[in-house]
């Protein structure tokens, strides 16, 4: 008996060490619906990073557990709620969408844990709503679309149309660039999201508004919609098109299979390109390339950086995940070497960062992609952050 | 008022009301002839816009290819009323809709696994993907007025079929009495297996003719199931002619909804709140609509005379 005791003693003791060598990561993203495009994207980028890391954390194994958001805000976070309760993760990141990650992030932070958005960025998370425990390593919405506005002032645009989805960051993205937009706005349609895929009705409206340009935003599968209908309506002459997270790796190579070459020369602001010329993007973008025969996405290079992120934190404090400070100053610093070069932490934990312009071109291998052509900013801190008091 | 934009919009609703009863057309002959409550109809419709995806880049005519999908998409509907609406029948429409929603996750499953998450895009032929002035200003896609062409010809094809040929006799004899017409030596089985099939073509149609719009993606079913039983249940279910009043009356309440409404708000309300509630209201004026018509004639606007 008492050696039974014993043995059972053991082993526990044992799990216990077994669990304490890890870091246990709960990453949301979508993986069912038509959203899932982007999330197996997101997926891709995470596991190859996992096998740059060589599976660790400091000396930590990588324990990853997937949650499905299902493209819905209540789905994510009930997939957060279980990855905090149930797994009791150390990490809870990912979140594409701004409307799941506005709907999850209080699970995560409530219960103490650190929660990086590899994607989403909507303002009230950068402002009023920001929190310690909180860090981005993509943008907050507003920042991409004012560069892009930018853009518009650089190119001698007089007046726009907008024309993006009615959830949290379509109107992040449409304040963004009506902040910085000196031209006048001939009209602004919101259009339901998700389910709205017929811009029709928007289109002659653009079209019968007479402005020089029209500007959207339409991620994942409606940005696919929405540049063959704007094809289709023949508006490319008269009225050009500038976009925002519209056009991505995901869905060229499905323009170029169906022949939309009015794709080609489109342009739009981003941090990141997969042309960049830094050693981490160099063997990020080639090894992505070797296993999955296409180019990554803004997600998946976002979300490849999220974990090299959280590697820097669980480094630092040489794998004690108890000292949550010593992991949040080393996020901080940031000293990680991110697929976009260095940027640094404004005071809300969203990156201060320079903006590119990248345009559509056809690569050296004659698939499509992207290259840069030109810097737009050097980095500013986004508009919400004098709201966070941090 | 800008009256040509008016009419663009007003040809923009139709083309949409037209697509909206192809697929309505289909839900009515099941759920009024043959009593079945079929909630994975707009998975067909999704397959129908898959198989004319896939046909279409593999022979590179999208014409031909709908002319080859539309019956692969009636075979489908074949196999589904063979397999799984036929045991239904006679049960109850909760069975029904347990029966049918298990065959949606199915259906959407495998679409996942034939075609990925991706969607696909459908190239055009160019004569079709240009636009074409009606007149000064009014400017609309070759494509869409396509739609709206072949929407018209098959409304008008059905409202014959069903109203002048012994088929359509046959098929409203067997919503109005089952019994009776097997006793009288009609195979009903073999008729309502046709009728199913021959509703699974028009979701099918339908879906291959959206996929150049909105490309061909797993969801979209989802997405028009629940507009189409609006349509049926304002039209009146198992009308054809209320199907397609019906589905004009959404389709056209729709898209001026999206174009005007914002316009009409800013009048009482500032510019911002205006672009935001507008689209809100808009999406849901159809569902307002329903349940004004469900309040005063619950049977729907044009109820078939049988029932």
């Amino acid at each position: 008996m008492k050696k039974l005791l014993s043995a059972a003693l053991a082993a526990t003791m044992f799990t216990g060490l077994a669990q304490a060598a890890e870091v246990k990561i709960g990453y949301v993203t979508t993986l069912s619906t038509g959203g899932a495009v982007v999330g197996n994207d997101v997926k891709k980028g995470v596991e190859l990073a996992i096998e740059h890391l060589g599976g660790k954390m400091g000396d930590l194994d990588i324990n990853l557990i997937w949650g499905d958001d299902g493209f819905k805000p209540e789905t994510g976070k009930q997939a957060t709620d279980k990855l905090v309760k149930q797994d009791n993760v150390d990490f809870v990141a990912g979140y594409v969408w701004s409307n799941v990650l506005l709907a999850s992030r209080k699970s995560a932070l409530d219960a103490g844990k650190f929660l990086i958005g590899s994607n989403a960025g909507p303002g009230p998370i950068a402002g009023k709503l920001c929190h310690k425990n909180f860090f981005s390593t993509s943008w907050q919405n507003d920042q991409a679309t004012m560069a892009m506005g930018e853009v518009l002032n650089q190119k001698g645009v007089k007046s726009i149309y907008i024309i993006a989805p009615n959830y949290a960051a379509g109107k992040g993205m449409v304040a963004g660039v009506k902040r910085t937009f000196k031209g006048d706005v001939l009209g602004t349609d919101m259009t339901t999201w998700p389910t709205q895929l017929d811009f029709s009705a928007e289109l002659a409206k653009a079209k019968a508004s007479g402005a020089d340009a029209l500007w959207v935003f339409y991620p994942g599968k409606a940005g696919g919609a929405f540049m063959k209908q704007y094809q289709q309506a023949g508006l490319k002459d008269s009225m050009p098109l500038y976009t925002s997270f519209t056009v991505d790796a995901l869905s060229l190579p499905k323009f170029q299979a169906a022949g939309f070459n009015d794709v080609l020369g489109t342009q739009f602001a981003l941090q990141w390109g997969p042309s960049m010329d830094n050693p981490q993007n160099k063997r990020f973008v080639a090894d992505f390339r070797a296993k999955h025969d296409a180019f990554p996405s803004f997600y998946a290079a976002q979300a490849y950086d999220s974990m090299f992120l959280m590697d820097s934190a669980v480094s630092a404090v040489n794998g004690d995940l108890t000292n949550m400070d010593g992991m949040r100053d080393a996020m901080m610093a940031n000293t990680y070497a991110s697929v976009r070069g260095d940027y640094s932490y404004g005071n809300n934990h969203f990156p201060i960062q320079a903006y590119y312009l990248r345009e559509v071109v056809v690569g050296e291998d004659g698939n499509w992609t992207t290259k840069i052509v030109q810097t737009i900013s050097e980095g500013q801190a986004d508009p919400y952050a004098k709201d966070c008091k941090m | 008022m800008d009256y040509t934009l008016l009419f663009v919009q007003v040809l923009n609703g139709l083309q949409l009301g037209l697509l909206l009863f192809l697929v309505a057309s289909g839900l009515t002959l099941v759920f009024g002839i043959l009593d079945f409550v079929n909630l994975a109809h707009g998975s067909i419709y999704m397959f129908g816009a898959f198989i004319g995806a896939s046909l279409t880049l593999l022979l590179g005519n999208f014409l031909l290819a709908v002319v080859i999908a539309v019956p692969l998409t009636g075979v489908l509907g074949y196999g589904i009323e063979r397999l799984l609406a036929r045991n239904l029948y006679d049960k109850d429409h909760l069975d029904h809709v347990l029966g049918s929603f298990g065959l949606i996750l199915v259906l959407d499953t495998a679409a996942h696994m034939i075609w990925g998450p991706a969607g696909i895009s459908v190239p055009l032929p160019a004569w079709l993907d240009g636009q074409v002035e009606l007149f000064a200003g009014a400017v609309i896609p070759t494509y869409r007025l396509l739609i709206i062409a072949v929407g018209l010809a098959v409304a008008g094809g059905l409202l014959w079929l069903v109203n002048y040929t012994k088929l359509g006799m046959l098929i409203r004899a067997g919503a109005s009495n089952r019994t009776m017409v097997s006793a009288l030596g009609i195979d009903i089985q073999t008729l309502f297996a046709l009728v199913f099939a021959l509703g699974a073509m028009l979701a099918g149609l339908a879906g291959m003719l959206i996929a150049p719009i909105t490309t061909a993606s797993i969801g979209m079913g989802g997405q028009i199931i629940i507009t189409t039983f609006v349509v049926i249940i304002i039209g009146g279910i198992g009308s054809m002619k209320g199907a397609f009043i019906g589905a004009i009356i959404i389709g056209l309440i729709d898209t001026l909804g999206r174009s005007f409404l914002d316009q009409l708000f800013e009048l009482f309300m500032s510019e911002s709140a205006a672009e935001t509630a507008a689209p809100a209201v808009s999406a849901m004026m159809i569902y307002i609509l329903m349940a004004a018509v469900l309040a005063v004639r619950p049977q729907g606007l044009f109820p078939p005379k049988v029932r």
